[in-house]
């Protein structure tokens, strides 16, 4: 901006200006507006009507299953997102690309084609379908299902937030540890965990707003079962189909200010993450 | 890293000194084998069980046809609007300061943050005839729900972080010398943008366009509300994959499903490659 309004007055002085503003104009109408939207339109009828909607059991069942995803998929990516960013960040072995290229695959295909893939390998003429079906296991229209997709879509977070943070750091401080005669538990309890914490955090937030939010591979494996398979998001849509706006919209608003949380405790997390 | 580690370690004792090494690989290859790799595995033998011909057949059916034309399409016009945008954005918020300017950062992931089938409630909502922008677009003829515009107003949403993201970080490490060195020379600032600012952002430019690109074909959440989803006109081609399976179709779903992977790893490849050449051409600098 100083190279440009400096110097002789020209006839672009204006520039900077302009483009401020259409920058704001633009980002107004196209992201704030619509974010508005639906706080308003959740609750244009009075908090009532929106606590009616919100408490409407099948709408209650969606965010208590929502959350019961998000409970058990938290500490599994947790778990398995440490366990991958140690094992590539700390060995060399034949395979270590390919394996990487592998944890981060989930975020180059769409969630609806993971979808897809469940079912082909779950379903009634799927891959282990007629296996499952005779051992009586559940997978899909069920839990199990939707939890597995879930994993699916939010697998690579963690692991992409701890990894790069692991390498940069080394494990100098590790091998100390360990020669100083700490157990390999004692390691990770003490040295590794608490240098890659706020890293863990971000990763874990990601993968949870994330698990909250899932529509389309979690619609295609869960069957939306009224009351009972319907997790949040797949409920604003039945709702929305059902022509009831106002209960879609508070349904979304209650995603929405789950979102803005998230956005808030990423931009507190982000920088200590990446240090 | 780790290598050099290694190799101070004297031969004699065990090669890996860290443990930690047989549980980690356990976990991960039984944990991706089982989430990740074996539903991709189902979808790619599905995909070998149908044969060329027969998979050629679905694929050409015209109603495939107009929901991958319509899909393409509209995440064509999709990201001109996010590369316009985004370009614009990325420039306004290295650029410049003004009051505001760290909120109007935030707010760049929004679409991120907020779950695609909010996003697609509230732009069905705010483009229907009755909407705050359906109203103002009506009278001009502008039907946006139900069209493909719709679909094209959705990919976009969902897909605006992309291009602002990609270009930030490289405009501001941009070395401002030469953009003085051009100024002092007698050159316009608009001759400077184009001939010095310019060449430097576009390879992440393009990155950026290309993930955008990418992630707009591949929405589903908040396509269906606003589009309609009519057979022939406003059906994007992961929904016929949907309907497909439904309709326990499954040849037909894998078939468009490996057609979607197929373009979707192209562009990977794309962007991976453009990026290569992008982190070889900074390292010098």
């Amino acid at each position: 901006m100083n190279a440009m309004t400096s110097g002789s007055a020209r006839p672009g002085r204006h520039v900077p200006l302009l483009l401020i503003a259409l920058a704001i104009t633009l980002t107004a109408v196209v992201v704030a507006v619509p974010l508005v939207y639906i706080l308003w339109r959740a609750l244009s009828e009075g908090f009532a009507v929106f606590a009616q909607n919100i408490l409407a059991p099948d709408t209650l069942h969606a965010i208590w299953l929502t959350t019961l995803v998000a409970v058990i998929t938290l500490p599994v990516n947790l778990a398995v997102g440490i366990a991958a960013a140690w094992l590539i960040a700390r060995f060399t072995f034949p395979g270590r690309k390919a394996l990487l290229t592998l944890i981060e695959l989930p975020f180059s295909i769409s969630p609806i084609i993971a979808g897809v893939c469940y079912l082909l390998l779950y379903g009634r003429q799927g891959l282990l379908g007629p296996a499952l079906a005779e051992a009586d296991v559940t997978v899909l229209f069920a839990l199990p299902g939707i939890v597995m997709v879930t994993l699916f879509v939010t697998s690579p977070f963690v692991t992409r937030e701890v990894l790069p943070l692991m390498q940069a750091q080394g494990s100098e401080q590790e091998q100390a540890a360990l020669t100083l005669g700490a157990t390999g538990w004692q390691v990770f309890r003490r040295v590794t965990l608490p240098n890659i914490r706020w890293a863990l955090l971000y990763g874990a937030v990601l993968a949870t707003a994330r698990a909250v939010g899932e529509f389309g591979a979690v619609s295609v494996v869960s069957g939306a079962i009224r009351g009972q398979t319907n997790t949040l998001p797949l409920q604003v849509e039945l709702l929305f189909n059902d022509l009831n706006t106002v209960g879609a919209f508070a349904a979304a608003s209650t995603l929405t200010v789950i979102a803005l949380i998230v956005l808030v405790v990423k931009t507190l997390v982000e920088g200590r993450a990446r240090t | 890293m780790s290598v050099a580690a290694v190799a101070t370690i004297p031969a004699g004792r065990r090669k890996r000194v860290l443990p930690g090494f047989g549980l980690t690989l356990g976990v991960t290859l039984t944990y991706v084998g089982i989430i990740v790799l074996l539903p991709v595995i189902a979808l790619a033998l599905k995909g070998a069980e149908i044969g060329p011909a027969r998979f050629w057949d679905i694929v050409s059916a015209p109603r495939t046809l107009a929901a991958l034309r319509l899909t393409i399409l509209a995440a064509a016009l999709a990201t001109v609007f996010n590369a316009a945008y985004g370009l614009l954005m990325a420039w306004v918020l290295v650029r410049y300061r003004f009051p505001g300017r760290r909120l109007l950062d935030a707010m760049v992931d929004i679409p991120f943050a907020l779950p695609t089938a909010v996003a697609g409630l509230a732009l069905t909502a705010l483009f229907s005839q009755n909407g705050w922008y359906g109203q103002v677009l009506a009278p001009a003829g502008i039907s946006v729900v139900y069209t493909i515009w719709g679909v094209a107003v959705a990919m976009s949403f969902t897909s605006i972080p992309f291009v602002i993201r990609t270009v930030q970080p490289i405009l501001e490490d941009l070395d401002r010398g030469q953009e003085e060195a051009a100024l002092t020379l007698g050159a316009s600032p608009f001759q400077v943008f184009t001939r010095v600012i310019f060449p430097a952002i576009l390879p992440a430019y393009l990155v950026g366009i290309t993930i955008a690109f990418a992630r707009s074909l591949g929405e589903f959440g908040a396509v269906i509300f606003i589009a309609g989803n009519l057979p022939m006109k406003t059906e994007i081609a992961s929904l016929l994959a949907v309907i497909r399976l439904e309709e326990y179709d499954y040849n037909g779903a894998a078939a468009i499903a490996l057609t979607l992977v197929a373009i979707a790893m192209v562009l990977l490849v794309a962007s991976n490659w453009m990026q290569a050449r992008l982190t070889r051409r900074r390292v010098p600098a």
